[in-house]
């Protein structure tokens, strides 16, 4: 298993390296370090010798990919490129390009806590809420109470997280006056902040997640494990939650682990809407305001933490299912 | 003469189009394929679905059908002079809509209102009065005020009659229809549709029909003399701008996945069947592309679009075409951004096919490459194709909204749900509450994501072999 994770984690190293060629690609194909630092400089006139120190500050002032001028390995090394990827890959992200040049690393170990906060508490209740609610329709299978849900359900998935936010907002912060509308405070205050945004993400995710449970566990009933559990004289309650719940870990844990990104990354849309200072609001930032310092580095984390949390499943599925053999 | 102007995604809804027409073509003369597709129409609940996407797209297509007026020649100018268009690109929806784009309003309106949403400073009987002033095309004709009621009920009773009379015919033109298939008399069909025991539930067509056409009527009916569903914080007519969203969503929904099947078919078969380095460089590169945070890796690619877009002015005549144009590439960003899950699908199943034995009978007689793939596997992982392209269609939907709230979804100019639910946004914290363009957004949406996904169901169900319909069922007493 060793030997797998270690392979895995070269693998990823490979992908990293994909990943910032393409970001670079990407930003570099219409701006040019020049018109970076036109923007980010401001103001109407500006000079060919500011231009030139700032780059210079911010280590723009070398060839992207290609040093043509030096020799041998300085071709490749003595590039934005290089050194760029070369301190991405050991963690220290720089500062970024706006005016106030603020610490990269600092602001996201600060933000990434915040995130980790609204996070953490929706990744944990979404899977036990889904799960609790998809085993009540199975349990109640073939009567109102599961056609009703599964309705429901169809109905939920249709409706855009969007709207979950807006309404609730309205409705909890506005009407009912329970919570403030948004904004964020450190420390035991944040569950006043956190706790809509909480809900209104399980409630916005319930229809989908739980209609997928509820497949998932309706295909083990099928299997001939429960019809021998049944078979013992095991009563319905025993079947499902000693042995089909146990038996479907496998498939929740994969549809869970592919949302483990965001538990870090924070969600874009919650963090934005309730003015919660976390990654998924830093990154909106830094789209609108075009600093690309930031972008690529929450790129880079964005990668690095879906190879990681990767490797971690699979090792997690030998633990949930002594049958898997990582090879 | 209006100059006709074709637009990238005029070319794409009408393909569409076209593509559907010849499927359809297809699907009739190749047995096992009725069979699967009537299998699908059989679900009563995608049937229903089924007519409300095809009223959705109708929309879709009308609005996609664009030109330019003519401005009329200037008296001064000679023979010579070059005919000159207007700067407003239209299409026939506008023209349908005549009354609805025109009757611009100052500010907010309420649903069916007469009267401003707003107070403002107007002249009354000669007096200057701050009050809710009279809407300039709300109930224009209404002499009195308190003919208002009246006038919206007898209008609402016009169009739900009009409405029931053309469900009433729809009906009849299917009895008459299942009359002529089956050989029988129009009054045995009749009866059959009534008691449900025609071979498709079309009974359950006819009541989806009689709901629409119940809605549609009043509304329609409604919309020449009010707005229905008021104005925004410009005057426009809300009801314009949900149905002019359609057509966006259609195009979202559409054009991306249809943006992702040339890499994700053609990457995906050749690298499961191929195996050896091909395969390792394909899984390369999904690995890659799905390693990046979606938003960002489309974020990116917008902000760089859009830069190319404001360099390039000169490239487009109207704000239309570049609205249309911004609109094309993102759906072919969102097509290029997200096929490896796709790729990921195919590669295992193609995998899975070729180590079957007519693919090795194939090779083993000296079948190229190239042609197994094309023969061989490609036509037995098209249930794949369609099962995820329906999939698609309502998430990518629901997708707009989020990248519109973003700020890298369409053009701002551009009507669509997401724009709307963006505005709705801040109304909704107005005092007093501006309810209506949310609702509207809400309804349009829910109603054609819920069409979308009912439908998809059914395709799934009927399309793939191997997965378990998990459908709950209400026991009936008499079954």
């Amino acid at each position: 298993m060793l030997n797998y994770v270690v392979r895995r984690c070269f693998y990823g190293v490979l992908v990293l390296i994909g990943v910032n060629l393409v970001t670079f690609m990407l930003f570099f194909t219409v701006n040019t370090p020049d018109d970076m630092a036109r923007l980010n400089i401001g103001g109407k006139r500006v000079t060919h010798e500011q231009i030139q120190k700032w780059k210079v500050e911010r280590g723009y002032d070398k060839p992207l990919y290609w040093n043509a001028a030096a020799e041998g390995t300085h071709q490749v090394t003595d590039t934005v490129f290089w050194d760029r990827s070369v301190s991405l890959m050991a963690l220290d992200f720089g500062r970024s390009d706006s005016s106030s040049a603020t610490d990269i690393g600092h602001e996201i170990g600060h933000r990434m806590l915040i995130s980790l906060q609204l996070a953490v508490p929706i990744f944990v209740l979404q899977i036990v809420v889904s799960v609790a609610f998809a085993l009540l329709l199975v349990f109640f299978k073939h009567s109102p109470i599961d056609f009703w849900g599964v309705v429901t359900c169809v109905l939920m998935l249709s409706i855009s997280a969007l709207f979950y936010v807006i309404v609730g907002q309205f409705l909890f912060s506005r009407v009912f006056h329970l919570v403030p509308i948004s904004g964020f405070e450190s420390g035991w205050d944040a569950a006043r902040f956190l706790i809509l945004p909480v809900m209104l993400s399980l409630l916005s995710r319930l229809g989908s997640e739980g209609r997928l449970y509820r497949a998932m566990f309706l295909e083990e009933l099928g299997r001939d494990y429960v019809r021998t559990a049944r078979a013992k004289g095991l009563s319905e309650p025993k079947v499902l939650f000693g042995h089909v719940l146990r038996n479907a870990l496998i498939p929740i844990l994969t549809s869970a682990g592919s949302y483990l990104p965001y538990v870090f990354l924070g969600s874009l849309v919650f963090e934005s809407f309730f003015g919660i200072p976390g990654l998924g609001s830093y990154v909106i930032e830094a789209i609108t305001g075009q600093d690309f310092a930031i972008v690529r580095s929450m790129v880079f984390i964005g990668s690095l933490i879906y190879i990681a949390s990767y490797i971690v499943i699979d090792v997690a599925y030998t633990w949930v299912d002594p049958r898997v053999r990582l090879a | 003469m209006p100059k006709i102007v074709i637009l990238w995604s005029d070319v794409v809804v009408l393909a569409t189009l076209v593509l559907l027409l010849l499927y359809g073509v297809r699907i009739r003369g190749s047995a096992n394929l009725r069979a699967t597709w009537l299998k699908v129409l059989r679900d009563r609940a995608a049937i229903c679905s089924a007519v409300v996407l095809v009223l959705f797209f109708a929309v879709a297509v009308i609005d996609s059908f664009h030109f330019r007026r003519a401005l009329a020649d200037a008296p001064s100018a000679g023979a010579q002079q070059r005919q000159a268009y207007g700067t407003r690109t239209e299409s026939l929806l506008d023209v349908l809509l005549a009354r609805q784009l025109e009757g611009r309003e100052t500010s907010y309106s309420a649903p069916l209102a007469i009267r401003g949403f707003t107070k403002d400073t107007v002249e009354v009987d000669g007096k200057i009065a701050r009050t809710y002033p009279r809407l300039a095309h709300g109930g224009e004709r209404l002499k009195d005020e308190s003919q208002r009621l009246p006038d919206l009920l007898q209008r609402a009773a016009t169009g739900l009659l009009l409405g029931v009379l053309a469900a009433l015919l729809a009906a009849l033109g299917i009895a008459f229809a299942i009359a002529r298939a089956h050989r029988e008399a129009l009054g045995t069909a009749w009866r059959a549709l009534l008691r449900n025991q025609t071979e498709l539930p079309w009974r359950a067509v006819v009541v989806t029909v009689l709901v629409l056409c119940a809605l549609f009527g009043p509304l329609l009916a409604l919309a020449q003399h009010y707005h229905v569903f008021g104005t925004d914080r410009t005057g426009n007519d809300v009801f314009y701008q949900a149905l002019k969203s359609v057509r966006t969503a259609f195009v979202i929904g559409t054009l991306s996945t249809i943006a992702t099947l040339p890499l994700a078919v053609g990457l995906g078969i050749v690298s499961g069947y191929l195996r050896g380095w091909v395969d390792e460089v394909v899984q390369y590169l999904y690995t890659l592309l799905s390693s990046i945070p979606n938003v960002l890796l489309i974020a990116a690619c917008v902000l760089m679009m859009q830069v190319f877009i404001d360099t390039h002015p000169d490239l487009f005549e109207t704000g239309a075409e570049r609205a249309d144009v911004r609109l094309f590439l993102l759906c072919v960003i969102l097509g290029l951004t997200g096929w490896a899950t796709l790729c990921r699908l195919l590669r295992a199943e193609t995998m899975k096919l070729s180590q079957l034995e007519y693919v090795q009978a194939a090779t083993a007689f000296g079948v190229r490459s190239a042609r197994i793939m094309v023969r061989h596997i490609f036509p037995n992982v098209v249930h794949l194709i369609i099962i995820t392209t329906v999939l698609d269609f309502s998430a990518l939907i629901l997708y707009e909204a989020v990248l519109s709230y973003v700020g890298v979804g369409v053009d701002p100019s551009m009507n669509s749900f997401g724009g709307m639910i963006n505005l709705a946004r801040t109304e909704m914290s107005r005092d007093p509450l501006v309810w209506w363009s949310f609702a509207a957004a809400f309804g349009f949406m829910v109603t054609l994501v819920l069409a979308a996904n009912l439908f998809a169901d059914g395709v799934r169900d009927a399309f793939d072999p191997r997965s378990r319909s998990f459908r709950p069922k209400l026991r009936r007493s008499a079954a």
